[in-house]
């Protein structure tokens, strides 16, 4: 060693270091943790999963959809909140949906468009939840009302130029959501056409508290969240108790068995939990 | 009224370790001996524990052994399938490796990647976890070489960096994980080396089990202030924070380090007081911007979270708004990046504190060590400026803040700046850099903003709508991690250094005292405007014309 110049021997020596530490923090540590894991918590460490008859059907941790192969809600379980994981609930494609509090403009598909994307067309957040209230609302009996929402389930947002206004989101043909805008008319819009220079005006409508609770319109962070909040449990439970033949009184009940409220009483929000509370129904 | 009690106890917890945490730590770093491990830990080094180094081989040896472990972990990734347990992954895209790489060893842990489709076991266990401690265990070495500046006096040498490394790590960073991470499996988090495998789920679709180390690397993540997810969406996914008390949990270990470290500080220069002023500076930072984005997100102002009515986009059930805007805080106000809630879907002026955290240079309080060496810092130029208003040679604890040292401040304090300011003008004059962003308009303009900040101040959240894994994103900003990490570091020991050879200035009458509520005052002060005079601009044209407009 005494002999190389001494930038050779610090490298060596940082070589070493790292050697060494991996060995400690990257071997020996996870080892130790993984073996007092299994061996005093051995369901938890393995992913808290829940079996009916014999088979592993879930994790009590992860969210999953309840939905058909068409991808419509089956009536007779609670839904889970939109997830923007893969297809839904996909635990090797966990996401958010990371858009943003001002992203209210749709890109309308467009039949003619020069690629898939622009054929395909995206809607914007707004969007997404206004169509979100809309269906969650004709599945539950309730008015899907929001405030910035059109009637037909998208963003109610104008771009307005000197001469006229236009309801971005709404394609031709439909029926504005409103005629005028401060004298101007409002026009429905022409898929494929640049709006960019108007002034982008959100209408916000006069939608009270709207009845559709915020998580059901709204994709979680995870992707996998396994919750849904006390409010949509309990908008869902007349449709699940008819579906069922139950006394709603009954499926509340088994709500509230399902709903882990906050640790300590201030910790986080109070939660149900879908898969343990549609499992229980199944068992009724 | 939960939120309120849910800071408090927060607080409160933080304010009971401080001095046990602070005094532990500072034993860590002052003690003589050294232990059966350690001594045989040395031996395999071929170092010697009792040889002192100057500030330039301590800095070659923070250089040396961080350009080693890039190396070996960029090396670790390309091969991963050709070596064990790499869960049938295949090798990472060279610039995703690179940048991977850089990300985890200057503590940044910025995630161009998604852990549950790239990494296999291998290179999160014996790669990623390892650089949470090493590179986490580096920061509070610098600090305590910056920090032994200015508690020695006529010397050149400012302690021994293998030593403070071995012994942070072993001594400080891995007991607190193993109990935390044993906490984290109790709540629900997962701790395996199995496989992949399928089940039906109840509607009869399939869902596949994605088996990780994930309890055991949450800790170090959390504690060592990294923010590297197993999981793409990092501590919002339930097998890493499953539940509202390991979300707790998880805050409390990404701030309990940065918040005891000035009790470690105000002992090793002999005064407690000035531990409790820079500490009180942290807390007030902290607390503002706190105040600021739990009104913001709470209020829920802006068009969607209007028409949601709640901010609950991209929050998980179980954490609420509430609480996920405390992580969110912590995670900005510290170097980690962790992320229990999508930052992208916050309101503009919730998401825009956030940024301005850590455009503070994640002072408030910081990374582990990094927050520590850059509040001092921050606290040399407040006695500067405070020396120039009254004509007097400004000295901050017994030395003397002359040309030198304030010309290395200076240009500690520019670094960041430059690389934001530069890594973004950049990213929005080239097509390929604009195509990253996935909203339009001043939200856009946010997300490449928020990318550059988060990488050239080695946090490593993101606004995740941006598509940043690209050769030209994973170079730019590995690049702006590298130097985001490495020349403050550099600036730093040379400033320690400097400090260490003067001899010290007794108190006199035109002395600044640095331990009463009037300095605490003026470094929050003066860590506010200079960062707000800096970075108005940029955040005018991104965040503020959105929440504003």
């Amino acid at each position: 060693m005494d002999r190389m110049p001494s930038w050779v021997r610090q490298h060596v020596a940082a070589l070493r270091a790292l050697l060494v530490l991996t060995v400690v923090t990257g071997v020996i540590y996870p080892l130790v943790a993984t073996g007092v894991a299994q061996a005093l918590l051995n369901d938890k460490a393995n992913g808290s999963l829940i079996e009916k008859d014999g088979k592993v059907v879930g994790s009590a941790l992860i969210g999953q959809s309840f939905t058909d192969a068409n991808g419509n809600p089956m009536r007779r379980y609670f839904q889970s909140r939109p997830s923007a994981a893969g297809d839904g609930y996909d635990p090797t494609s966990t996401a958010a949906g990371n858009l943003g509090p001002e992203d209210v403009i749709d890109t309308l598909p467009d039949p003619n468009g020069a690629d898939e994307a622009a054929k395909e067309g995206k809607q914007s957040l707004l969007t997404r939840v206004c169509a979100r209230s809309k269906a969650v609302g004709e599945l539950e009996g309730v008015s899907g009302a929001r405030p910035y929402c059109a009637p037909d389930g998208v963003g109610a947002v104008l771009k307005v130029f000197p001469d006229r206004a236009v309801s971005v989101n709404q394609a031709c043909p439909a029926t504005p959501f409103m005629p005028t805008y401060e004298g101007l008319k409002v026009e429905c819009a022409k898929p494929g056409e640049d709006y960019a220079a108007g002034r982008t005006v959100p209408i916000r409508g006069n939608a009270g508290t709207p009845s559709v609770p915020a998580d059901a319109v709204t994709a979680s962070g995870s992707g996998l969240d396994p919750d849904i909040s006390a409010a949509y449990a309990e908008l869902q439970a007349p449709r699940v108790a008819r579906e069922r033949g139950l006394a709603v009184e009954q499926v509340r009940a088994l709500i509230a068995e399902h709903t882990t409220g906050r640790a300590l009483g201030f910790m986080g929000e109070p939660a149900v939990n879908v898969l343990e509370l549609n499992l229980a129904l199944d068992r009724v | 009224m939960a939120g309120a009690l849910f800071v408090a106890s927060l607080l409160l917890a933080l304010a009971i370790s401080y001095k046990p945490l602070g005094d532990y730590m500072f034993r860590v770093y002052t003690g003589t001996t050294h232990s059966r491990v350690e001594r045989v830990i040395y031996r395999l080094l071929g170092v010697d524990p009792d040889g002192e180094q100057r500030w330039g081989v301590y800095a070659r040896g923070v250089l040396a052994f961080s350009l080693v472990s890039v190396l070996f972990l960029y090396g670790l990734q390309r091969l991963q399938n050709h070596l064990f347990l790499s869960l049938g992954m295949k090798p990472v895209e060279p610039a995703l490796a690179w940048n991977t790489a850089v990300s985890f060893v200057t503590n940044t842990n910025w995630q161009a990647y998604s852990g549950e489709s790239t990494m296999g076991h291998l290179v999160q266990t014996a790669g990623l976890a390892v650089q949470n401690f090493v590179s986490a265990a580096v920061g509070m070495a610098v600090a305590i070489a910056l920090v032994r500046g200015f508690a020695r006096t006529k010397t050149d040498t400012l302690g021994n960096f293998w030593v403070d490394l071995v012994r942070g790590t072993i001594r400080i960073l891995l007991p607190i994980s193993l109990v935390a991470a044993l906490l984290l499996v109790a709540g629900g988090a997962i701790q395996t080396f199995g496989d992949h495998f399928t089940w039906t789920t109840l509607a009869g679709g399939e869902q596949t089990f994605t088996p990780a180390a994930a309890a055991s690397q949450e800790a170090i993540k959390d504690l060592g202030t990294n923010g590297g997810g197993i999981f793409n969406v990092n501590s919002a996914h339930p097998f890493e924070n499953p539940t509202s008390w390991t979300n707790w949990l998880e805050i409390f270990l990404l701030l309990v380090i940065a918040f005891s470290l000035p009790r470690t500080f105000g002992r090793m220069v002999g005064d407690n007081r000035q531990g409790y002023a820079i500490v009180s500076v942290m807390a007030i930072i902290a607390l503002i911007s706190l105040g600021v984005t739990q009104w913001a997100e709470l209020s829920a102002g802006g068009t969607v979270p209007q028409a949601i009515g709640q901010a609950m986009e991209g929050r998980e059930t179980r954490f609420g708004v509430s609480n996920s805007g405390m992580f969110a805080s912590a995670t900005t106000l510290t170097s980690t990046g962790s992320v229990n809630s999508f930052h992208d879907s916050y309101t503009a002026l919730g998401g825009g504190m956030l940024i301005f955290n850590m455009l503070l240079g994640e002072v408030a309080p910081g990374g582990v060590g990094s927050g520590l060496y850059g509040m001092l810092i921050l606290a040399m130029i407040t006695v500067f400026v405070a020396g120039l208003m009254v004509g007097r040679t400004p000295e901050y604890l017994g030395k003397k803040v002359g040309a030198r040292e304030i010309k290395l401040a200076s240009l500690y304090f520019l670094v960041t700046p430059v690389l934001v300011l530069v890594g973004t003008a950049v990213a929005m004059a080239t097509e390929t850099g604009r195509a990253a962003m996935s909203n339009s308009g001043p939200h856009g303009l946010s997300e490449i903003l928020y990318a550059y900040t988060s990488a050239s101040n080695n946090n490593g959240s993101a606004f995740a709508g941006v598509s940043v894994n690209t050769p030209f994103h994973n170079t730019t900003l590995g690049l702006c991690m590298a130097f985001g990490r490495f020349l403050p570091i550099v600036l730093a020991l040379a400033l320690a250094g400097s400090l260490a050879q003067q001899a010290p200035v007794p108190a006199s009458v035109g002395t600044l005292p640095t331990y009463r509520p009037q300095f605490v005052g003026m470094v929050v002060g003066v860590t506010i405007i200079l960062v707000a005079l800096t970075f108005l601009p940029a955040l005018a044209l991104g965040p503020l014309a959105e929440g504003l407009l």
